[in-house]
């Protein structure tokens, strides 16, 4: 059968089981295009190529499937270049086609060329330039194979223009030849039998559960591990959702902004069980000072993790998949009763520090907003968070009990990624609602998605934390930097008219009794909806470490008592 | 400290750069890269000279693991190995000095490859410390042009590839 290069890309991703795909058209993938209607695979126009990357993004994390972006040579691959690094960061398997300028044209800085393979070397796990139609149909099936496998990631394929006309015969390879590509190895018994053997020896065990728990659908385990030896459960950032945080064992996120007992825990431990976590420095601070009196035991995926940023006392290269269900059973049942004891009683000075328990406080809090979205929901939706204050309280206040149920950019911190994020995540997973929860700096950063939900009829509700500031920088202006506020404070629209210009109903609210009832109406109304919540402009996210101190040191909150 | 690597790597376009992009993008401290055919048809052979401790020497080894072209990596440091480097060498060389040189050359086991009317061109082949001494020993003559090829290494005695007995 003789196929276009076009034809060859469309019947490649039918049979990798694409059936959606984010992009935006151009002149280097007209033939793309051209081909694209022949084939069952929805196409969703985007507004912006940097959405389309963060799309197929969302749409990976949701579901554990590749997600597949497209876009134009030039300035069409290079507005890709912030969403394949942020997938890269996180560990995302995606697979983004770009168009390059015919083969000819190569190398002469021809119009809307670029060097995209070049330019995407180090924020893709491998890429591919296409200049011979004979290699198309390996290279696709390539890179699936390394989007999905392994340690997951981006894989960007850049074909020439004359390659997606020319023709050729057909054949889509069963397997890869791939003799460069390592997957993990099995994990040898006697270091799985060190693992349980340290666990079993602990007195103060902690385990930290990263995103590579999720990734390698290894919840089930995890769980099962945890309630045997009652080992207390600390996530990253991207963990969030490996065990449910109304679990009485998961402690939620350590680190910069982690609670204070999740801190006093991974500094007082004495066994310290890292699960698919890079020790990122948000959660470790200074590695010198991270976790001093504890063993730890690291098991990642990927083999260079071990030892890049904390040495650890036991490196297990694997993958948790297979790891945890045969570590379950080695691992004696415990109930450490002293050590939970001990984090307990951190948990309650956390808990009396909660600005939540103030009763008096009348303010339109953040924390208020996103703890009213919890309840009113009971949890049961996916949340997408942008990146800043609201990331944090986000992670904080709402209590994520849904596998999959968060999607935030851990890694890289790329704002403007929550509404293209969403629209992915949206589409992947229509049975279920979707939360946007964002900054007014954020969200004006990838604000022209909002056509794209409507012209998808994406049901999301959004909540935009609006206070009026670049709001993590101006705490650390405020904090580290004598308080100047220097490029920071940000003029915004008035969000509720922006969205309501789009067709998508909108509300501002400026007062905490309109919180509830706002959140009750985006639920009442059928498809999208954007609650703007004008925010306490200065509140800040606590507890906090100090960029370079040991996280055990907090700034915390100050008890009421003690606020004069 | 210097450590020695050997890198198999599909002769592809664009895999040097991934390579040389790894080393810049980590940081990596590299003292010299060859690069050149195996005996393999479409596999070339790369040996890196790195600097650091042992520490960057185990993150370099499996951040090279992990490029998908690469298909094999050995630290032989700390292996039996035969290390060798090209140079060659133009020095001035008047009536006066000629014959100085030409001696030097020969303790250095070395070779007279170009002789012009005010230069000779020199090749020397060995381990690093012999050339450095060489080119020490020609420098007061007046060195108007070198080039070196950097480190290339290889396993001593086996049957086999180099440190296949140790790859990962």
């Amino acid at each position: 059968m003789k196929l276009s290069g076009a034809q060859i890309v469309w019947e490649s991703l039918v049979r990798e089981g694409v059936k959606t795909v984010f992009g935006i058209s151009g002149g280097a993938v007209i033939h793309l295009y051209h081909a694209l209607p022949d084939y069952p695979i929805h196409h969703v126009l985007m507004r912006h190529e940097q959405g389309a990357a963060h799309a197929a993004d969302g749409y990976a994390r949701a579901t554990g499937q590749v997600g597949v972006c497209m876009a134009t040579s030039g300035p069409g691959a290079t507005n890709l270049v912030t969403g394949l690094a942020t997938a890269y960061m996180d560990s995302s398997p995606v697979v983004a086609i770009t168009g390059q300028v015919a083969t000819p044209f190569i190398g002469t800085d021809a119009f809307q060329e670029v060097d995209i393979t070049g330019i995407t070397l180090p924020i893709t796990k491998h890429n591919y330039l296409v200049t011979d139609v004979r290699e198309l149909a390996t290279v696709i099936k390539e890179a699936f194979y390394i989007a999905r496998t392994g340690r997951p990631g981006p894989v960007l394929i850049d074909i020439a223009k004359d390659v997606q006309a020319a023709q050729t015969e057909y054949v889509y390879p069963d397997e890869v030849n791939l003799p460069g590509y390592r997957l993990p190895r099995p994990v040898p018994v006697e270091q799985i039998r060190q693992i349980a053997e340290m666990i079993n020896a602990a007195t103060k065990p902690l385990i930290i559960a990263g995103h590579g728990v999720i990734l390698a659908g290894a919840e089930d385990a995890l769980l099962e591990l945890v309630e045997k030896a009652r080992i207390p459960v600390v996530t990253t950032l991207l963990g969030i959702s490996s065990i449910p945080e109304t679990h009485p064992l998961c402690l939620g996120m350590g680190g910069m902004h982690g609670e204070a007992h999740t801190n006093m825990a991974l500094s007082n431990a004495d066994l310290i069980v890292s699960l698919g976590c890079r020790f990122d420095d948000r959660l470790t601070g200074p590695v010198s000072h991270f976790a001093r009196q504890a063993r730890i035991v690291h098991v990642d995926v990927d083999a260079a993790e071990l030892g890049k940023n904390v040495r650890p006392d036991l490196a297990v290269a694997g993958d948790l998949r297979e790891v945890l269900p045969a570590l379950v059973p080695l691992v004696e049942p415990a109930d450490h009763a002293e050590w939970l004891e001990c984090i307990q009683e951190w948990r309650l000075d956390s808990a009396r520090r909660d600005i939540l328990n103030r009763e008096t406080d009348n303010r339109l809090l953040p924390q208020y907003v996103v703890r009213q979205i919890w309840q009113a929901t009971e949890g049961e939706v996916i949340v997408v968070s942008d990146v800043g204050q609201n990331q944090m309280w986000e992670a904080q206040y709402f209590f994520h009990h849904r596998r999959r149920g968060l999607i935030s950019s851990g890694g890289l911190g790329t704002m403007g990624f929550a509404l293209p994020a969403a629209i992915g995540v949206q589409m992947a997973r229509p049975d279920q609602q979707v939360w946007v929860t964002a900054g007014d700096g954020g969200f004006q950063m990838n604000i022209q998605e909002l056509a794209t939900v409507v012209q998808e009829k994406l049901p999301l509700k959004i909540a935009i934390l609006n206070n009026g500031y670049l709001g993590m920088v101006r705490q650390w202006q405020q904090l580290f930097f004598e308080g100047r506020y220097s490029g920071t404070p940000l003029l915004g629209p008035n969000f509720a008219k922006v969205a309501e210009a789009y067709g998508i109903p909108g509300l501002r609210v400026c007062e905490k009794a309109e919180v509830v009832p706002a959140i009750q109406q985006a639920l009442a109304t059928p498809g999208p909806f954007l609650i703007d919540f004008l925010i306490e402009q200065e509140e800040n996210v606590y507890p906090m470490v100090a960029p370079g101190s040991p996280i055990c040191n907090m700034i915390r909150r100050p008890l009421e008592t003690e606020e004069v | 400290m210097k450590h020695t690597l050997v890198a198999l790597m599909e002769d592809k376009p664009g895999v040097l750069n991934r390579v040389s992009g790894l080393f810049r993008r980590r940081n990596y401290n590299i003292e010299s890269l060859s690069v050149g055919h195996s005996e393999t048809p479409g596999i070339s052979r790369m040996t890196i000279v790195v600097n650091g401790d042992e520490r960057v020497v185990d993150q370099v080894v499996k951040q090279l693991e992990k490029l998908v072209n690469v298909t094999q990596v050995w630290n032989v440091t700390n292996m039996p190995t035969v290390v060798r480097e090209l140079a060659l060498i133009k020095v001035k060389a008047a009536h006066g000095t000629r014959s100085e040189i030409v001696e030097l050359v020969n303790i250095f086991r070395a070779r007279v490859v170009d002789v012009g009317a005010t230069s000779l061109t020199i090749e020397i082949t060995g381990p690093e410390d012999r050339v450095n001494s060489l080119i020490d020993l020609l420098r007061p003559f007046g060195i108007e042009e070198m080039a070196r090829t950097g480190r290339v290494a290889m396993v001593r005695g086996g049957n086999g590839k180099s440190g296949e007995a140790t790859s990962r």
